[in-house]
């Protein structure tokens, strides 16, 4: 009940800085943070509680993106379609992967999913309706319904994708796939022995995950009013969708949340009062340093401290 | 595109050279991951160091050939460390084959990327030699010198590691390590110190490979991730651990990649290696010669 | 009395390797049999094919008159086959009581309150009741192998395979877990234990059967087969 409440306040509060006189540039950066809330949140589930580790962030971020393209080149479809269209063309990847994969060790499906990469990214350079390696504009209304600007009725639709994304890991987590997951990653043949359908409860893993990422590209076309392959397709999101769930833990759904927080703020630190190079290379050498010295993130730093302290 | 029988012919020759070349680039990873079962995704992010080496040495005016070989003591020392740490913090903990494992060499690689880019610049570097730029010619073909050599080195390198492997002791015991580690551990040798042997050797010869690389074509920072493709599609498509499944794999990689590049162009040739592998993987996972 | 497993021509290879050739056993419900045979015989290599670990090449697998050989692991679980780890496996990131939960779970449909209390009833039978909140990380051998049967208890099996379950243990630690078997097979299980400590299978078996290079060389009474030459040969080698 608590977890409903402390949402809803985070939405209103969403809204009401939409509608405040607030920078423009606040709400842009703030697309950037949700973002990869999300992108944390929906690696998770397939990496966290399966132990199934997704490479190819970067590939399903790009399926949402130029599904939604797509939809919006053919129909003008509303953003709420886009997205939806992108979750579900995600999780059709993810499955797709999940079944070629998932019955071979766990080192082959993080292999083809940086394969699903770049084999999206030739296709998207050999498609002139998707705009091919040059890209495509794309022009958003300007006058948008009580929020006035585009990109901040952007920042209120992405607050509740990101309480949409933690909300479904919160229930995965909870619930009897979790479990069945939890036991998959712990030992994947008594899972088996114990009545665990593991193929079944891993392809569910793979398409949620792979919706959620979905979900996390999606809005792009809209919010940069411009998409192309390079920067789409950006291993840049494979890092971070791993450094932030492994900073923050990887077996609560709180855990993406604080590494997506901390990386998040750190970033902006780095980036404002050294350089933006090095900025990308803190984020590797956390990720480094936090599977080596740490590998149950803050939260298992916090619950050994508090043990400690007992 | 039209059909030319010349044509077609000179880009399965390119291929065939092409194809030595991967062969070459993935013995290491024929060790390291086929033989050692390390998911080591890091192992192309060290082949471009190995590039980069024999560029830096080139401002000296040394062969990137001469420099490959005075960079393998290098990182022998180096692949055992990394051996070394990755067993410590993974393997004894028993946590290796899963998320941590892969996690930190992915983060290892992308941060020898981004030193890489800090180092050097995103601008591609090339290496300067007599016999770059210049062909072999036989009649109406060219074969290009830098392409010859790599496949020369190439097949000298596959060869003497195969009967490394299968002729001499430590050779047999990195094998048997592989397969049995407790047999090992009974003939009195160390299963972990083997291991690190061979992951040295493995890092080594990426040192060669990496200087091979810049002589075949120029090179850029990010240039490791198109290569996990090529030399994991190799180590999988050859069955892991067989270095002559390895020279065959590569000659099959290097050939339908040079067919798919003369045919389609080149953004279809680079998605070439992962399509293959993808296809191995679906289909017959112990690859071509595995068991 | 009919036959709870039928194993008929089973075979299994790897590659160039034959595991199994031509395995015929029926068992009869409640029976508590023996399966010896020396390393590399392919003992383990049978009971992955009946649990569906494996998928056998070749031959037929009858559980209840059910065909299965086509079944996944998990789902000849749910029809009752449960078995033990040579090498436990835990869940180790979770609770001795929680290792339980999964098979009541995802066997037995049961979760919550209810599952709690079923699985503190499974642990206070294994002697484990005071372990129940401790993480299985921490168990010692005897009480992972002891979890282990617990776990294959909690899938309310009606046939129980032991893999080794008393490999390296004590003296006493050794009765304790033969203790255990005996009282589930008195339960109704039918239990196949492969085991090497040749006492433990005397002491439990009403038929033993043994297995050398993939084939059944002997299957009868214990000290029939105890007694036979070939059997000798196998274990001490010519």
């Amino acid at each position: 009940m608590k977890y409903w409440i402390v949402s809803a306040l985070a939405m209103l509060s969403a809204v009401a800085l939409a509608l405040s006189g607030a920078n423009e540039y606040l709400f842009f950066a703030g697309f950037v943070v949700l973002q990869a809330v999300i992108l944390a949140t929906g690696w998770n589930i397939l990496g966290g509680y399966a132990g199934y580790v997704n490479f190819g962030v970067p590939g399903f971020v790009g399926v949402g993106a130029y599904t939604a393209l797509a939809l919006h080149l053919l129909f003008n479809a509303p953003l709420i379609a886009q997205i939806v269209a992108g979750a579900a063309m995600a999780a059709l990847l993810g499955l797709g992967v999940g079944l070629l994969t998932l019955r071979l060790r766990g080192i082959f499906f993080s292999i083809a999913t940086i394969a699903v990469v770049f084999i999206l990214e030739a296709v998207v350079m050999n498609s002139r309706f998707l705009g091919g390696a040059t890209g495509i504009q794309l022009t958003r209304p300007n006058d948008v319904w009580l929020f006035g600007t585009y990109t901040r009725m952007l920042f209120v639709m992405m607050t509740l994708m990101a309480i949409v994304a933690l909300s479904v890991a919160r229930y995965v987590q909870n619930s009897y796939i979790g479990q069945g997951l939890r036991a998959v990653r712990d030992s994947e043949e008594a899972a088996d022995c114990s009545g665990v359908p593991t193929l079944k409860v891993k392809l569910i893993a793979c398409a949620i995950s792979g919706a959620l990422l979905g979900i996390a590209g999606a809005p792009m076309p809209m919010y940069l009013s411009y998409i192309e392959p390079l920067s789409t397709f950006n291993m840049h999101y494979a890092v971070i969708a791993l450094a932030m769930p492994i900073i923050g833990g990887t077996s609560h759904w709180l855990g993406p949340l604080i590494g997506a927080l901390i990386l998040g703020t750190l970033q902006q630190i780095v980036t404002v009062t050294i350089s933006s190079e090095l900025n990308v290379l803190v984020v590797g050498v956390l990720l480094v340093v936090f599977v080596v010295a740490a590998p149950d993130g803050m939260i298992g730093l916090v619950k050994k401290w508090k043990t400690s302290s007992k | 595109m039209f059909f030319s029988f010349e044509l077609l012919f000179e880009a399965v020759l390119f291929g065939l050279m092409l194809g030595c070349f991967y062969a070459a680039v993935s013995l290491g990873l024929s060790v390291a991951f086929g033989l050692l079962d390390v998911p080591h995704v890091a192992h192309p992010a060290l082949l471009i160091v190995g590039s980069y080496g024999a560029y830096m040495l080139g401002g000296w005016g040394i062969d990137p050939l001469v420099s490959g070989f005075l960079l393998m003591p290098i990182f022998f020392l180096i692949g055992m460390l990394l051996y070394r740490f990755y067993y410590e913090t993974f393997e004894s903990r028993g946590t290796a084959a899963g998320v941590n494992g892969l996690a930190f060499f992915f983060g290892v690689a992308f941060i020898i990327e981004v030193l890489l880019v800090v180092g050097f610049g995103v601008d591609q570097r090339s290496a300067e030699a007599d016999y770059i730029g210049e062909s072999l010619r036989l009649g109406d073909l060219r074969l290009p010198y830098r392409l010859l050599i790599a496949a020369g080195v190439a097949l000298v390198l596959t060869v003497a590691l195969s009967n490394f492997f299968s002729r001499t002791f430590i050779g047999r015991a990195i094998k048997a390590v592989g397969q049995d580690e407790g047999a090992l551990r009974l003939m009195g040798a160390d299963p972990v110190k083997i291991k690190q042997l061979a992951f040295g050797i493995a890092t080594s010869v990426n040192a060669l490979a990496g200087a091979m690389l810049i002589i075949v074509s120029p090179v850029e920072p990010t240039m490791d991730r198109i290569y996990i493709g090529r030399t994991f599609c190799v180590v999988v498509l050859a069955g892991m651990g067989s270095m002559k499944g390895t020279l065959a794999a590569g000659l099959l990689l290097g050939i339908t990649e040079s067919l798919v590049l003369t045919l389609f162009g080149a953004s279809w040739a680079t998605a070439v290696s992962f399509g293959l592998l993808l296809v191995m993987l679906g289909v017959r996972p112990q690859g071509l010669f595995g068991r | 009395m009919e036959n709870i497993l039928e194993v008929k021509g089973v075979g299994k290879n790897f590659g160039g390797f034959t595991a199994l050739s031509d395995v015929n056993l029926s068992i009869r419900k409640g029976e508590r049999l023996g399966l010896i045979g020396p390393n590399g015989s392919g003992k383990t290599t049978l009971i992955s094919c009946i649990s569906g670990a494996l998928q056998n090449d070749g031959g037929t697998i009858h559980f209840n008159g059910e065909s299965i050989e086509t079944l996944p692991a998990y789902a000849r679980t749910r029809r009752g086959i449960a078995r033990s780890f040579q090498i436990p496996r835990p869940f180790h990131s979770m609770t001795v009581l929680e290792n339980l939960m999964v098979p009541l779970a995802y066997v037995g449909g049961v979760s919550g309150a209810k599952a709690r209390k079923q699985g503190l009833e499974i642990l206070d039978e294994m002697g484990l009741s005071d372990k129940a909140e401790n993480s299985s990380a921490s168990l010692s051998q005897v009480e992972l192998r002891k979890m282990e049967l617990a776990r294959a208890m909690a899938a309310k099996p009606k046939l129980l395979i032991s893999d080794e379950a008393m490999a390296g243990l004590s003296g006493s630690e050794v009765d304790d877990v033969l203790d255990i078997l005996i009282k589930l097979n008195n339960q109704g299980i039918t239990i196949i234990m492969i085991e090497h400590i040749m006492h433990a299978v005397m002491r439990f078996s009403e038929r033993i059967v043994c297995l050398d290079a993939g084939q059944i060389i002997c299957d009868g009474d214990p000290k029939t087969v105890v007694g036979n030459s070939q059997v000798q040969r196998a274990y001490l080698g010519d």
